[in-house]
């Protein structure tokens, strides 16, 4: 009995040849996996609507602009990754990052007494924005306060300490080269061939790393072929960016730190004891309890990750304005940032979601804002066209959700 | 392995522990033991403390009185660490898996191995989880890689009992491990916990279902309000003998000392 048992596991997980691939890959679709399929439809979709509208769309200048433009927002949906994750929401982000904008330009104004160099200043905005999560994340973790209400009063709290920073002057300018660089330096065409052969190797390095492991294990390794194909399709998708860029003016240096921060991550969330703990907790946050995970401080640290990456948005956003006034934080970013994890596959009901969506969703964003800028519509539709893009993602969530659980018993 | 003849020292005993919470006497002078290799039912009606002795041993509740031996020696568990430590492990009625995670992810869940950047070590957790699963004989489930959400209770508690023999545990307290179960589910599970002690593990089986006990105990112990009745030994004793004493509560010599 327990002899025949072994090879029908193995069997059944090793299910390597192309046909039983893509077989298991329509079974998991019918049973509500999408993955990031409706998020790469609806992204070719919408590319090729304003390609046919507007002539400079698909240009490569305006690929450029738009790394610029989806940088702020995507970084901040990082976080907001992580948040949706345990199951938790974050309305302070918005305000946050504009804390961390006033933080940053406060601390390089020359001749003030507390003129600090750029990087310096940036740190110290993250710093804050680490600490601001760290707050409220106790209020949530400790006491049991709902996020929704925490965040919701520090939304006030900080959009008050910014106008109160900000109230004699109105707008703070930014001089410091490190810091404007932060949105506005463009590698050089050298320096981004080299971004894109690094990330190319070390992906297929990790990718076979991740295969040679498996079969040294006996484990199911998936198609070679297939995964092959992968590495080269997605080395493919960085050096066409690259080239691209190199074509206009080069490749942004936000755009390489917004890839490196996703990059970073996507690490910590799929691959390392942490992220695991954080996927347990969103879904079942007394199965991680019974099985020794530190609940409390899962809550507290995903908080502080969320005011970080909102705190890195913001210094972003100002270094793109190089500086910061009243509207600091306010306008959509809040709500850009979550519809872009959300859009990007992201499940507000907890342990659903990849950080990659927060890429996909920023980009979709940065897409619909641009794409209706240059054909000339009005801002109304823009704002109408995200919100029922936004619905749209939420009702397939809910929808694959009530699929998912069905498909359970 | 066989139960009998059991081994002389139990792993796991309690002697004359009690409980309160407030005026209300949880656990009243509970004896109770079990040892390696064999399945001890733990019955009696609501509130009859079964619940109570789990946490006790669980570490979740501390208890008034009395002691907890665990071979032989006398231990205190203050809370769920120590419990751990010693190799008891608790499998709960409502599971305590997560749902979005898949087999593999939850066998080993606040256990992940990992290396030197924190980062997991996929391969050798799935492998012994295919391991672990095959040497229970649990071969329903497809993929060790399909989220838990997508397997049937009986797969779901089949993961949740296999988990504690994933860590050399040497005390496994199953929590009503059938009540939300079918026929043919509570089939599997029942013969995998006859696996568990067959090998070598200590298992105590709570349970309702007189049906279910009869089927996979060697010893019953039964509870009623907050004392020990009796231990029966199933070769021995019958339902009904059960069912009167977890109603009416045999006149045991112990009980009799007890009440007057």
């Amino acid at each position: 009995m327990s002899t025949a048992a072994p090879a029908e596991v193995q069997a059944a997980a090793t299910g390597d040849s192309l046909g039983a691939i893509l077989r298991a890959r329509w079974d998991a679709l019918k049973g509500g996996d999408v993955g990031s399929l409706p998020v790469i439809l609806g992204l070719i979709g919408i590319t090729l609507y304003f390609t046919s509208k507007s002539d400079v769309f698909f240009s490569a200048v305006n690929f450029t602009n738009l790394i610029g433009q989806m940088a702020g927002v995507t970084v901040i949906a990082i976080g907001v990754v992580f948040v949706l994750l345990i199951g938790e929401i974050d309305l302070s982000i918005g305000y946050v990052s504009g804390l961390a904008g006033v933080v940053v330009a406060e601390l390089q104004v020359p001749d003030s007494g507390h003129q600090y160099p750029g990087l310096v200043a940036i740190a110290a905005a993250i710093a804050v924005g680490a600490a601001i999560g760290a707050v409220q994340g106790s209020f949530v973790a400790f006491i049991g306060v709902p996020s929704f209400v925490v965040t919701l009063a520090g939304l006030l709290i900080w959009q008050g300490v910014i106008l109160r920073q900000l109230g004699t002057e109105g707008v703070i300018g930014i001089q410091d080269a490190y810091i404007n660089n932060v949105a506005n330096y463009v590698l050089s065409k050298n320096q981004g061939w080299a971004i894109a052969i690094v990330f190319t190797v070390g992906y297929a390095a990790a990718t076979f790393g991740t295969y040679v492991s498996r079969r040294r294990a006996g484990l199911s390794t998936g198609n070679l072929v297939l995964t092959a194909v992968r590495v080269l399709f997605y080395g493919a998708l960085v050096f066409a960016a690259v080239a691209v860029c190199n074509h206009s003016r080069g490749v942004p240096l936000v755009g390489l730190i917004m890839l490196a921060l996703v990059v970073a991550a996507a690490y910590v969330a799929a691959r390392t004891t942490y992220g695991r703990h954080v996927y347990a907790v969103g879904g079942s946050a007394e199965a991680a309890r019974r099985a020794g995970i530190n609940v409390k401080f899962i809550r507290v640290t995903v908080f502080m990750i969320s005011g970080a990456m909102a705190a890195m948005g913001g210094v972003i956003f100002a270094s793109r304005l190089n500086s910061v006034d009243l509207t600091a934080g306010g306008g959509t970013i809040l709500l850009d940032a979550i519809s872009a994890a959300v859009i990007g596959g992201v499940s507000l009901f907890g342990g659903r979601g990849r950080v990659s969506g927060a890429l996909f969703g920023g980009l979709i964003i940065a897409i619909v804002a641009n794409g209706i800028d240059l054909v000339g519509y009005a801002d109304s539709v823009k704002l109408i066209t995200t919100g029922v893009i936004l619905l749209a993602a939420v009702t397939l969530d809910t929808v694959l959700r009530r699929r998912q659980a069905a498909a359970g018993r | 392995m066989s139960a009998q003849p059991p081994p002389p020292t139990p792993t796991l005993e309690l002697r004359g522990v009690s409980k309160h919470f407030g005026a209300v006497q949880a656990l009243d002078e509970v004896d109770f033991d079990v040892r390696d290799g064999e399945v001890m039912a733990l019955v009696g009606d609501n509130g009859a403390g079964k619940s109570t002795l789990i946490k006790c041993v669980a570490g979740i509740n501390s208890i008034d009185g009395g002691e907890i031996l665990f071979d032989g020696e006398q231990v205190t568990i203050h809370g769920p660490k120590d419990a751990a430590k010693l190799g008891i492990e608790v499998v709960y009625q409502d599971l305590a898996l997560a749902d979005n995670l898949d087999v593999v992810q939850n066998m080993y869940l606040g256990r992940e191995e990992r290396d030197f950047l924190f980062r997991l070590k996929e391969a050798p957790m799935e492998q012994r989880t295919s391991e672990t699963l095959a040497s229970l004989a649990v071969t329903t489930i497809r993929s060790v890689r399909q989220p838990v959400a997508t397997l049937s209770g009986g797969q779901r508690q089949s993961v949740a009992v296999a988990r504690s023999v994933l860590w050399n545990n040497r005390v496994v307290f199953l929590d009503e491990p059938t009540a939300a179960l079918g026929v043919a589910q509570t089939r599997q599970v029942l013969d995998l916990v006859r696996r568990l002690a067959d090998q070598g593990l200590a298992v105590v089986f709570v349970s309702h279902n007189l049906v279910d006990i009869f089927e996979v105990a060697d010893r019953i112990t039964v509870l009623r309000l907050g004392r020990d009745v009796g231990v029966y030994e199933k070769a021995k004793t019958t339902q009904q003998e059960i069912v009167q004493a977890m109603i009416a509560g045999k006149a045991t010599p112990k009980e009799e000392e007890v009440a007057s």
